[in-house]
């Protein structure tokens, strides 16, 4: 591991202690993204380096965006300063600066909103709290908006359903129009333009990775289970993050897939047009984007005229898939006879099957078909918990009812490991305690926010541990996978603690099909 | 001269209450929602996403998930705001109709409660650190008004009676245009002109939850994307536009 160069906050043995820290204000003012090369801007339509009029640009985009949305003008309204969301976001509780309490981040953007866009903030800024949309301001916007990962837990426990993420979504839209961009994300969204998967992997390397898999699968359970690429009138078209063609434990997770089709005798593919279920377009709130990212899959589908879109393990991409496809590229049901653009894609679709579909949703019902059969014992050398990831958790569902999305990924777990235990119950389900480096945090400049926003998931990971004998915790999602794999180790626990959900289903699925 | 300063006071309070936060509404309602943003677990009909909404307005259910004693006061004070606005009715209905008769007592023990719960949110306000950092001066200034207004309210009923047969004749004669004398007893001036001050910052002001908290939509959305395409009037144009 490389040197600590931050303190890494103790995991308190009193967790009362966590969660009421005193506010420390500034704590984490320093820790801040790299900005987006002009480049990766202009990659994205916005500009490469920023302009004079900047703050027009800022203001006449924040115009614009009032007016799209809903939810950013009545959550800027309606605050009342509550201080309800005060100690819910995991980046307060782990750093105790106070700009990380939701309605503090929110009153970034609040207070400009005020100064600019309200009489009240017009005439009586002092009274109010309206600030200018200066230079400074758009620094602070930068750090604090970056510090946020999206994960709706503030909105929850909001009298109002205030949405932090609505709020730093547009935040981070208006400061990328003004020049302001962020590295990370704007690279990769860039990549996924261009190559089609946020690793940039290409076409051809894409296909001996998983011809390699493949192999690994063979020597494993001495079968032919495929993970086919690009085939023409396959049945299920799988999107999946593109992490599972590569990372730890991610590829597990993927092998895990690839069984349950073959055990199921189903016809897949992948798309190396579509090798990404991920859609950064979201993290800085860009409709525009988010549109483009997810129009790659509705062509592979087109093209490859698959009946049924099956999304792989994460979070994000599950809320984007769920909550958006049908929206953004009309990837889903019930749009309107005359709706051509959807409709071109729907009349191709399966009505049977919900579109997408979680591969959880798939598996599990497999299983509930008794088409799956498990040997949990496969797993006893494992005690396990389960990570709800937030954007599956608060902002997307599995199966027909509400809370399928928690209950669906447990059932699973349940039936491929015998030693299964939640976490604490404040800290799971729609509760859940974010990972640290979801909404585009996922990037080594902020690794001390990372590791710090990660300290109330991980005081109930060692709760369970300590009191359970849970030894690893099942994921569903990329950005989970690779942040806790990078971060347990800063607070002494083994980087391999995290699996993929498929990776448990898979190590008891029985594969006994051709014998029977 | 008294009473034709807060005739016009009031017309004009009112004209502005009900204009701008009409006017809020108007747009609210116009602003398209463009993307299916539910906070989950959601109810997946319409009827299911009032009923949530209807809980969050009359119980606060996620300020009781999130805080109790913001919940206990915050619902105390809402709850007994209504029950003195009810009692206040008798002043503008004519005859008084037997509820509010009811009504009166429990509004008379509602006001105490009021600002008793409005004090024990401004204590917290300033006693707890993390809420200290988010006020602003316009925090405390609602909460002066709203404990002015109930503490004026209550000066006149024990301190400083005034002739209420008179008010509520004053108050009927500007709902029909034909002014009454208002008595100049200066608490209920005092008081008078503070609830016309809540009247016209309410649309300009934080109080604008009341409008904000039905127009919610992780709140209100039913979760259903996977069955029904959701395209805002501007997503659909840029659809055309791109093809
Ligand atoms: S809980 Fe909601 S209303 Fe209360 S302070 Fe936080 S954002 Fe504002
Ligand atoms: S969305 Fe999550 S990270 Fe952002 S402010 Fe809310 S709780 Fe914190």
């Amino acid at each position: 591991m490389s040197k600590k160069e931050f303190d890494i906050p103790a995991v308190p043995k009193d967790s009362e202690a966590l969660f009421t820290p005193e506010p420390k204000p500034d704590a984490t003012a320093s820790v801040r993204s790299y900005p987006a090369s002009a480049q990766h801007q202009e990659a994205l339509g916005f500009p490469g380096e920023i302009p004079d009029d900047w703050q027009d640009r800022a203001l006449a985009h924040f115009e614009t965006l009032l007016e799209r949305s809903r939810s950013l003008r009545v959550y800027l309204d309606s605050c009342v300063r509550c201080g309800a969301c005060t100690d819910k976001c995991h980046y307060y509780l782990g750093t105790g600066d106070p700009k990380n309490m939701p309605v503090a981040r929110q009153d970034l953007m609040r207070d400009v909103y005020r100064r600019h866009f309200t009489p009240a903030g017009r005439n009586f800024p002092g009274l109010v709290r309206g600030r200018e949309l200066t230079r400074e301001v758009m620094d602070e916007w930068f750090t604090y908006f970056h510090q946020c990962s999206q994960c709706r837990r503030c909105s929850v426990y909001c009298p109002y359903g205030i949405d932090t993420a609505e709020i730093s979504m547009a935040a981070r839209e208006i400061l990328d129009v003004a020049g302001f961009g962020q590295k990370y994300v704007n690279e990769i969204l860039g990549k996924v333009h261009k190559i089609g998967n946020n690793l940039g992997l290409p076409g051809p390397a894409l296909e001996d990775t998983l011809e390699g898999l493949e192999e690994d699968l063979r020597d494993e359970t001495g079968l032919d289970v495929k993970i086919p690429l690009d085939v023409e009138g396959a049945d299920i078209l799988l999107v999946t993050p593109s992490a599972d063609f590569f990372a730890e434990p991610h590829v597990d997770g993927l092998m895990g897939y690839a069984k349950v089709f073959h055990q199921a005798g189903l016809s897949w593919t992948l798309s190396s047009h579509a090798a990404e279920a991920g859609n950064f377009g979201m993290f800085i709130g860009n409709y525009e984007q988010m549109k483009k990212v997810a129009e790659r899959i509705r062509e592979a589908a087109l093209k490859l005229k698959v009946k049924r879109i099956v999304v792989g393990e994460c979070g994000h991409a599950w809320r984007v898939a769920y909550s958006f496809w049908n929206t953004l590229a009309g990837i889903g049901h019930g749009a309107d006879e005359n709706d051509e653009y959807a409709r071109a894609l729907q009349n191709q679709l399966d009505p049977n099957y919900p579109v997408p579909q979680h591969i959880c949703e798939l598996t599990y019902d497999l299983m509930q078909r008794g088409v799956l059969k498990f040997d949990p014992t496969a797993n006893d050398h494992i005690g396990l918990t389960f990570h709800d990831s937030c954007n599956v958790a608060r902002a997307s569902r599995m199966g027909d009812k509400p809370g399928g999305q928690m209950e669906i990924p447990r059932a699973l777990l349940r039936a491929s490991v015998r030693n299964f235990h939640d976490m604490a119950d404040s800290t799971i389900g729609d509760a859940t305690f974010c990972c640290g480096g979801g909404g585009g945090l996922l990037t080594d400049e902020l690794m001390e926010i990372r590791v710090k926003g990660a300290l109330p998931r991980v005081n109930a990971l060692r709760e369970t541990m300590e009191e359970h004998g849970v030894t690893h915790m099942a994921a569903i999602c990329a950005i989970c996978k690779a942040q806790f794999t990078k971060v347990l180790p800063y607070y002494d626990l083994p980087m391999d603690t995290i699996v993929s959900l498929h990776q448990m289903v898979g190590n008891a699925l029985r594969l006994d099909r051709g014998e029977i | 001269m008294v009473t034709a300063t807060f005739a016009i006071l009031f017309y004009a309070a009112t004209a502005i209450l009900l204009a701008g936060l009409g006017a809020r509404i108007m747009l609210y309602a116009r602003t398209p929602a463009p993307l299916s943003i539910p906070t989950t677990p959601a109810p997946t009909s319409r009827g299911g996403a009032a009923l949530r909404v209807a809980g969050e307005v009359a119980l606060f259910s996620s300020l009781f998930r999130s805080n109790k004693w913001i919940w206990l006061l915050g619902w105390a004070f809402h709850v007994a705001l209504l029950l003195v606005l009810l009692r206040h009715l008798r002043y503008f209905v004519e005859p008084v109709p037997q509820v509010l008769v009811w009504v009166q007592p429990f509004g008379l023990y509602a006001a105490f409660a009021m600002v008793a719960a409005l004090a024990g949110l401004w204590i917290r306000r300033i006693g707890v650190s993390r809420l200290r950092y988010i006020t602003g001066p316009s925090d405390h200034l609602m909460l002066a008004l709203l404990i002015a207004i109930g503490a004026s309210g209550l000066a006149i009923k024990y301190l400083a009676p005034t002739d209420i047969v008179a008010v509520k004749a004053f108050f009927l004669g500007l709902m029909r245009f034909d002014w009454q004398p208002l008595p100049a007893d200066p608490m209920l001036l005092i008081h008078l002109l503070l609830v016309a001050l809540l009247m016209v910052l309410f649309p300009f002001s934080k109080l604008l939850h009341a409008a904000g908290v039905f127009f919610s939509p992780t709140r209100n959305q039913p979760d259903t994307p996977r069955e029904r395409r959701r395209l805002a009037p501007w997503a659909a144009e840029l659809e055309r536009t791109n093809r």
